[in-house]
């Protein structure tokens, strides 16, 4: 049962996002990772980006295939974890913790309450497994 | 004890810099009859290599003859056997065919002969547009791309100038109507060429049938910014599109254009054409339709066709005829989008094309289609019992299952590729189309016969047998091979491209 913690909002498109203050830290949840299989590459934006809602931010490359991140919210970039530059493998491993990816200051804090819960997110990945 | 004096083709082959014999080389020199230039003089001390070429092999002729000959004969090829790769279209290119291409004629004409003595060749060229032009139903046609998706971003600056002419051109460069709409089905170049000519690309999601979704492009095309469609038929799915018809009025009627990407073209030939079914642009794949060679460097050709109304796009210089039996370069398109490709293309791929549909003709390509498709059905019909097949309709030229029975005990879809090399096939295409989770894509072409096929649905039933009963077996495939499974993470992550000779003793 892929790992999903209670304290993160979650994106149909897979993203988490930890909000604190105005600021949201943002990554891959277990389950996508666990579907992507072993992580060989992820190419994040630029500090200063401004993201949109759904949009993509950065790219994530597996041995099977290359898929889009997409941003849970809109926001300014602030920050990027640079260290997966050099470690992609941390996204299999530590997905919620040192595989964070980037930090953006929110644009529209009401757009976090349209995002899933981790029950909600958790029903949500069942039913697209079935 | 025995020593052998080389290793059996069977066994591993050392590395070309392993080989290497201090002062062995693979030339010898007539003495010099003229006077030596000091090497200063040539090419001054700054930009020569001082390290008497460190590292670089020391090797005699059948050195390097019998080192590549041996690694040759470990290539998996379509003349091997069965190459069941979606999407790909592997099938059989036939000796008649590389015949053709190797007339004195032909091989040796230099691109840049006159017009005068190239009548042969540009008729051969002007002949294969009329054959292709009357198998897609459009009008006109370039040979010039090199490749599938060099055709296809031809077929996207099309639009883009075509668009650019009717609507002018938007802000800071960009076209005025900026969105192409590309299913998620799509081929990955798909959204690349479009972004490269300038759009935004936006996503048509697929029904759970694996259709285009009608009311999602409806609703997209309501916002009016919409450039084109990139579609591609039977999509990668395997399926047709049903509404094909209607999905080419939806964005006509929003003001926009349709392209097709041909990949998949071996489904239709002799059936059904692309433009009787609205289609404005497509690209087609020689490599992959019309049995000339695929990988292996090809070279591939990916020619581009469209409407009349498109024509004065295309690419120049365009061979036309010019009266009675002959030929010429036509450049006088104002219009075009220019050159794509240095002279017309890959012109030894255009023979084979030709020799190929020649030799077929009509009743042979569509029996060919027919034999592609109905290859398809009997392994649908043969792994449905044994593989998860996630839609109903019946394919068109391949088929797609998924690992999600045999994910339940812990046998992925890159397990059953690997173990599939242990019954002696190459795999299929794997984790392609995106939309499919853990994706089988199967694709046998019309070149393997019944006896080939029953012995693939066998290997495919006996992986599916193993998966249930012995799954460490098919988990740790291959078994067979040369050597076994490959860390493919470890090789991506942390790729060696180079050889350092201090790295011998560690690799070792």
């Amino acid at each position: 049962m892929a790992d999903i913690p209670d304290d993160l909002h979650y994106s149909k498109d897979h993203e988490w996002i930890r909000v604190e203050g105005d600021t949201g830290t943002v990554g891959i949840t277990d389950h996508a990772q666990n579907q992507l299989g072993d992580i060989v590459y992820v190419e994040l934006p630029r500090v200063g980006d401004s993201l949109e809602a759904g949009g993509v931010f950065g790219q994530v490359e597996s041995v099977k295939a290359a898929n889009d991140l997409y941003s849970p919210v809109s926001g300014e970039v602030t920050e990027l974890n640079e260290t997966l530059n050099d470690d992609p493998e941390q996204v299999n491993k530590d997905p919620y913790g040192a595989a964070w990816m980037l930090r953006l200051r929110l644009k529209d804090a009401g757009e976090v309450d349209k995002l899933m819960n981790a029950a909600e997110y958790e029903d949500y990945t069942k039913k697209i497994t079935e | 004890m025995i020593t052998k004096a080389t290793t059996h083709i069977t066994q591993n082959e050392a590395l070309i810099f392993e080989r290497s014999q201090p002062g062995r080389k693979g030339y010898m020199l007539p003495a010099l009859d003229v006077d030596e230039t000091p090497m200063d003089e040539l090419l001054p001390a700054a930009f020569r290599r001082s390290d008497d070429l460190e590292g670089v092999p020391e090797v005699s002729e059948v050195d390097v003859v019998r080192h590549f000959t041996r690694i040759s004969t470990w290539n998996y090829n379509i003349d091997l056997g069965m190459y069941p790769l979606g999407s790909c279209t592997m099938k059989y290119n036939s000796r008649l065919n590389e015949r053709v291409a190797r007339i004195k004629g032909f091989a040796n004409l230099h691109p840049l002969a006159s017009e005068e003595d190239s009548q042969g060749a540009l008729q051969l060229l002007y002949e294969l547009q009329q054959h292709l032009s009357e198998i897609t139903g459009l009008a006109a046609v370039s040979l010039q791309p090199a490749a599938g998706a060099h055709g296809e971003m031809t077929g996207v600056m099309i639009i883009r100038a075509f668009l650019d002419a009717r609507d002018g051109v938007g802000e800071g460069d960009r076209p005025r109507r900026h969105v192409m709409l590309i299913p998620d089905s799509a081929h990955g170049t798909n959204p690349a060429s479009a972004h490269l000519s300038g759009f935004t690309v936006k996503t048509v999601r697929s029904t759970p049938e694996g259709q285009t979704d009608l009311d999602a492009l409806r609703e997209l095309c309501a916002a009016g910014d919409v450039a084109g469609l990139m579609l591609t038929n039977p999509n990668t799915v395997g399926l047709f599109e049903r509404n094909i018809r209607e999905i080419c009025r939806i964005v006509h009627d929003a003001g926009g254009l349709v392209y097709m990407d041909g990949a998949n073209m071996n489904a239709l030939v002799g059936w059904a054409r692309p433009g009787d079914m609205g289609v404005d642009v497509i690209h087609l794949n020689l490599h992959k339709t019309f049995s000339t060679p695929h990988g292996g460097g090809g070279p591939g050709s990916g020619p581009c066709c469209c409407t009349k109304e498109l024509e004065p796009y295309l690419p120049v210089p365009r061979v036309v005829r010019a009266g009675e039996d002959r030929y010429k370069l036509d450049f006088d398109y104002p219009k075009t989008i220019g050159r794509v490709k240095a002279f017309y293309g890959n012109f030894g791929m255009a023979v084979r094309a030709l020799s190929y549909i020649e030799t077929h003709g009509a009743d042979g390509l569509r029996e060919a289609t027919e034999a592609a498709v109905l290859n398809a059905r009997v392994i649908a019909h043969g792994l449905a019992g044994d593989y998860h097949k996630p839609f109903d309709d019946p394919p068109m030229h391949e088929v797609v299952f998924t690992d999600k029975r045999q994910a339940r005990k812990g046998v992925h879809t890159l397990d059953i590729a690997k173990r599939l090399i242990d019954y002696g096939f190459h795999p299929m295409t794997i984790y392609f189309p995106l939309i499919v989770q853990g994706a089988m894509l199967i694709e046998p072409t019309e070149s393997v016969g019944r006896q080939e096929i029953q012995q693939f649905i066998e290997a495919m039933r006996a992986i599916a047998r193993e998966a249930e009963e012995t799954p460490d077996l098919v988990t740790n495939a291959p078994h067979t091979t040369r050597i076994g499974r490959l860390d493919e993470a470890a090789a991506a992550r942390k790729p060696v491209l180079r050889w350092r000779p201090e790295e011998k003793a560690a690799v070792a």
